[in-house]
This record gives structure tokens, C-alpha cells and sequence, in this order.
């Protein structure tokens, strides 16, 4: 087993009285996509900024590359590559420009930034853009102009606060993608989301968060299979019956869930599950059989849904 | 007791992050930014130059001259070095008080630079330090304009150049430390208000000798012993107060650099 590329235990972080985050217990393996899930505020970023040395640690213990960030911070960041979850954009320069000169505060030799600068581009598909200006770029375009000056390092770990956040389907599956690539090539990923079916595409493992604590911790698939079942039922009644009708749907599923708009019935078997509720008499106006997804996961384990 | 010991005396009077590695990465950024707004950087040369036209046009005349050290020096030759200094300040100020307001609140630069080894302290020291040489670009143009009107009086008149240096240092190490303090633009109207004061009121105008028995006031402006080091330069009259106002100035730097240093850091590394 190699020596693991993150180790945090007991790890808090305070904001005053304020506990944003912990005491969590995380390791991340090289070469590993290893994913932080959770709704608003849960901490994801707070820890996400603790592990980029860029916020120090209130208690406990954190290591990188079996570093401590309190003492070795640059000689830690000179390795990583850090998304922010709201773009960090130097808007003063053109595309190209925030790229090279990124690359300089790695002491990269400018011609070798230029260079890297210009593979970058081809990478994040904006060779075109070079020469624009920030401000006129798209948010799709931010985003991976964003990713693209992450990677001027070469970073053996990249972190990512919610890449895809505000990004088109299709914008979403390019950088899906990409990141998938760079997994290829061997650099470990942390990243967060609110999204389960990224999770669920980019993570190896990961863990849910909620409220500074972690409430899960496993891989999409163990995770979905130890708190959800294979396949979810989704029923829609007519506004405002949804909640008279849950009693009536009790017992057809393993368990079941009441959303505002509708009813979830977790079973093995949802057109059976469905059947059975035919079967009683109850006509709903819509009825989805799907997978279960870590979304259903996230609801069982908080009560709450992700995205509100 | 050790802990006490420690809570009194922190282990590190800087901060943890107080490495200084690359302050010059800011500054090249700056250069590079600044490439396509060259025309802000020449504007801020030209106020100053002004301000020595209409002395040398009205005042002029009306005055005559002023004693500097013993010596009789015409009215303009007496108030552009004090230009010189003053225009040191406000470049330096300018630069570290606006700018610096922009990038660390607005662009949010800083926090970019800090995800990469640079610290907190790289990039105090490199906004003072870019404030500084764009005061010392200011300063050499504002010195052949000096020369090319004949008020330069010695080869002295060089070492205006280190002294404007040490003006910018001061004041920009104060902006900047100003700055962190800062809420948001209005609080810039402060900035404004105070320097206002310290242009006019630094024996800028007139000798410290008319200010009379308010004299002492004077010496509380820091700007006055940066005009009064030019002074001296550009008459190429030595004394002991020299050294004293170098120190004032070194002495207020030192500390100014230090707070900046340690707000920086507990802004950007919450
Ligand atoms: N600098 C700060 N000062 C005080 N409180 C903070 C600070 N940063 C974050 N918090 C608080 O810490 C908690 C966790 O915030 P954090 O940004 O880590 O959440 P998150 O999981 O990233 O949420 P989101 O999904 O909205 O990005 C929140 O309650 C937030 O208000
Ligand atoms: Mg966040």
C-alpha cells in the first residue's frame, strides 16, 4: 500500500465559535479521484482550503505528501493545482496571460510557462481565446480557463470546488472528460459537488458531509448499495394529495421517502413496486422507475434533498 | 508559565508565512498588466509637473526667493524638491492604497496567487515594492524636468532619487497597511482627506521657520522629512538632521511593513 497522498484526522476548522468543519478523518491515495459531497454549506470548501494551505487548521492534523501545510505550505502548493468554486480570474489579463504568468509563481522559466501556457490552451480548447480579454469569456469558457491554469504545474494533486457548477450539460461532459484524462495519467483528484451523478461518473470513493461532519464515506456504488436500493419509485399525485396519499403507499417499498412535490418508494423491484400500488387502488399522475443514485443516498442519510 | 510566556511574546513576530521568496512575480505582473494601460502610468508624471509650472509662473515672482540653510534659493527652486517628495508620496500612496483595494477585494488577485507557493508576505512586499519603482520612474522624469529648468544646484541632487525611494517606502508600506483596514471605496475618501493635509502642511510651500511656535506639527508629518531630505539633497547641504530624518522615515516604514504584513496574512488566510 503506498503512503497515502492526504491524511487528515481529527481535522476541525473554526470560524470563531463557529465549527465549519469536524473532526473529520480523511485519507486520499495517489492516484485516486476521492470526492466531498454535501448540500450548502455542509464544509466542503473550508476543507477544500485547508488542504490547499491556503486556511490554516484549527485542530488536529493535516498532511500532504506527509508534509504539514503549517510549515511547508509553498513546497506543498508547488505540487497542487487548485480550482477555486468561484473563479479567481486575474480579469487585468488576457486568457493566455493569466495562464503564463500563473505558471511564473511556480518559478516556471517563462519561456517553459509560454510554452505549457499554449498546451493549456489546446487542452481547455481556447487556443482561439488566447488573446481575449477575461471579462468577454463565457462561464463554460471561465471555468476551463480556470481548470487549465490549475494544471501550468504539472500537479500531482489536483483540487477541485465544484468544477461544474453552472456549467451546460455539454460543457459538463468536456470537462468530464478531461478530468478523466488526467486521472489517466495518474494525478490524484480531489474534488467536490453537489452532484451525484458527477460523483457517481468522476469519484473512486467518497464522502458525505453534512454540516461539518461526515455522514458516509465509500465508493458511489457500496454507498448506493448499503443505504438505498436498486431502484427508486418515484410518484407524483395531484397537488397538494401527496401527503394524504404516503400512508397508503406504506409497506410496497423497503422504505420510502415524502418530498414536497413527491413521494419516493425505495425497492429492489419498482415496476413491482409499482404494480402493488395499482394494485391498491392509488392512481397517481406520474409514476418513474429509475436507478437509485447517491441523491437518494444524501436523502437517507440527512432527510434532506441535495439540491434545493 | 511557558504559555504565558508565549501568549505575550509570540513564537513568530511575523506569522508562520512570512517568507519572503518572490515578491518580483507580482511586480512582473504588473508589468505585463500594465503593458496595455501605459497611458494611467505616463498621466501620474504629469501632475506634479504642473503644479512646478504654475509655481514657477505665479508664485514665482510674487515671492522671489526663500532661505534654505543659510542660503537664498529662488521660490521655485525651493519648492521643487518638495514637489519631488510630495509627488513620491502621492505616486507611492496611489498605488497602495486604490490599487491594492482593487485587487484584494474586487479582482481578488491576491487569493489566486496565494493558492501557489507564493505567501501572504510576497505579495506585500511585491505591491510595495512595484509602488516603489513606479515613485522612482516618477521621480527620475520629475528630476530632469528640474535640471532642464536649471533648479538643480549639484551633482548632490542625485541622491534625491534614494530619498524619494525612502518616501515611497514609507508610504506605501503605510497605504498598504492602511488599506487592509479598509471596508470597501468609501473608505478610501479617508485616504484622500489625510494626505491632502500632509501635502500642503510639510513645509511643502513654505519654510518650517514661518510656521512659527506650530513648527512642531510640521515634524509630526512624515511627508515633512521626506521634503526636507530632498531639500537637502538637491542644495547639496549636509547636516546631522539628515540622518534624523532618514530615521524617522526608516523607523515608520519598519513598522508599517510589519502590520501589513500580518493583515495581509490573516485576510487572505482565513
Ligand atoms: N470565512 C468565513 N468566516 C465565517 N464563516 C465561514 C467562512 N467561510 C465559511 N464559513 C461558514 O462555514 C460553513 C461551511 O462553509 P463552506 O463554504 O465550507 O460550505 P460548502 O460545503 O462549501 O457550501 P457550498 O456548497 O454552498 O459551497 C458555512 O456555514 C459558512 O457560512
Ligand atoms: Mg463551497
Amino acid at each position: 500500500m503506498p503512503e497515502p497522498l492526504i491524511v487528515a484526522s481529527q481535522l476541525v476548522k473554526r470560524f470563531g465559535d463557529f465549527t465549519a468543519v469536524g473532526p473529520i478523518d480523511v485519507e486520499v491515495q495517489p492516484g485516486e479521484v476521492f470526492g466531498f459531497l454535501g448540500p450548502n454549506g455542509a464544509g466542503k470548501s473550508s476543507t477544500m482550503r485547508m488542504i490547499a494551505c491556503v486556511s490554516p487548521i484549527t485542530s488536529g492534523s493535516l498532511r500532504l505528501f506527509g508534509l504539514d501545510p503549517a510549515t511547508h505550505g509553498p513546497q506543498i502548493r508547488a505540487r497542487i493545482g487548485v480550482v477555486p468554486q468561484l473563479d479567481t480570474l486575474d480579469t487585468e489579463l488576457s486568457v493566455q496571460e493569466n495562464l503564463w504568468l500563473y505558471g511564473r509563481f511556480f518559478d516556471l522559466p517563462r519561456a517553459e510557462a509560454k510554452r505549457r501556457a499554449t498546451e493549456l490552451l489546446e487542452f481547455a480548447q481556447l487556443t482561439d481565446r488566447a488573446d481575449s480579454v477575461v471579462d468577454n469569456l463565457s462561464g463554460g469558457m471561465k471555468r476551463r480557463l480556470s481548470i487549465a491554469r490549475s494544471l501550468i504545474n504539472r500537479p500531482e494533486l489536483l483540487l477541485l470546488d465544484e468544477p461544474t457548477t453552472g456549467l451546460d450539460p455539454q460543457a459538463r461532459h468536456v470537462l468530464w472528460d478531461r478530468l478523466y484524462r488526467l486521472k489517466q495519467e495518474g494525478v490524484t483528484q480531489v474534488l467536490t459537488t453537489h452532484y451525484m451523478d458527477e460523483a457517481e461518473q468522476l469519484c473512486d470513493r467518497l464522502v458525505v458531509m453534512d454540516q461539518g461532519l461526515i455522514v458516509a464515506e465509500g465508493s458511489p456504488r457500496s454507498l448506493i448499495d448499503q443505504y438505498a436500493t436498486r431502484e427508486v419509485l418515484e410518484l407524483r399525485f395531484p397537488a397538494g394529495t401527496n401527503e394524504a396519499a404516503a400512508p397508503q403507499v406504506e409497506g410496497i417499498g423497503e422504505r420510502q421517502e415524502l418530498l414536497p412535490d413527491r413521494i419516493l418508494v425505495y425497492a429492489h423491484d419498482g415496476e413491482a413496486a409499482l404494480a402493488a400500488t395499482h394494485a391498491r387502488g392509488l392512481e397517481p399522475e406520474s409514476a418513474l422507475v429509475r436507478r437509485s443514485s447517491l441523491e437518494d443516498v444524501f436523502l437517507l442519510l440527512t432527510g434532506r434533498t441535495l439540491v434545493d | 508559565m511557558s504559555t504565558i510566556f508565549l501568549r505575550i511574546v509570540p513564537t513568530s513576530f511575523l506569522g508562520t508565512s512570512f517568507r519572503v521568496r518572490r515578491p518580483h512575480r507580482m511586480i512582473e505582473r504588473h508589468l505585463v498588466a500594465y503593458r496595455r494601460q501605459w497611458l494611467i502610468v505616463v498621466s501620474g508624471f504629469f501632475e506634479p509637473l504642473f503644479y512646478l509650472l504654475s509655481m514657477r509662473a505665479g508664485l514665482g515672482d510674487l515671492v522671489g526667493t526663500v532661505s534654505v540653510a543659510g542660503t537664498q534659493v529662488p521660490y521655485d527652486a525651493f519648492v521643487a524638491p518638495a514637489l519631488m517628495a510630495s509627488s513620491a508620496m502621492n505616486g507611492a500612496i496611489f498605488d497602495s492604497t486604490g490599487n491594492v483595494l482593487h485587487r484584494l477585494k474586487y479582482a481578488r488577485i491576491y487569493d489566486a496567487a496565494l493558492a501557489t507557493p507564493m505567501s501572504p508576505a510576497d505579495v506585500a512586499v511585491g505591491e510595495i515594492g512595484w509602488a516603489l519603482m513606479r515613485g522612482q520612474l516618477y521621480a527620475i522624469s520629475f528630476l530632469g524636468v528640474m535640471a532642464a529648468f536649471g533648479l538643480v544646484q549639484s551633482w548632490w541632487a542625485l541622491l534625491a532619487l534614494p530619498a524619494c525611494a525612502l518616501i515611497g517606502l514609507t508610504f506605501a508600506s503605510i497605504g498598504f497597511a492602511a488599506t487592509t483596514y479598509m471596508r470597501g471605496w468609501t473608505d478610501m475618501e479617508i485616504v484622500t482627506t489625510a494626505t491632502m493635509p500632509l501635502f500642503l502642511f510639510s513645509a511643502t510651500f513654505f519654510p518650517i521657520s514661518s510656521y512659527g511656535s506650530w513648527g512642531w506639527i510640521v515634524q509630526l508629518s512624515p511627508l515633512y522629512h521626506g521634503v526636507a531630505l530632498v531639500r537637502a539633497a538637491n542644495a547639496g547641504v549636509w547636516s546631522a538632521s539628515v540622518l534624523g530624518h532618514a530615521a524617522v522615515l526608516l523607523a515608520l516604514s519598519a513598522v508599517a511593513l510589519v502590520v501589513a504584513a500580518r493583515r495581509i496574512d490573516t485576510l487572505l488566510r482565513k
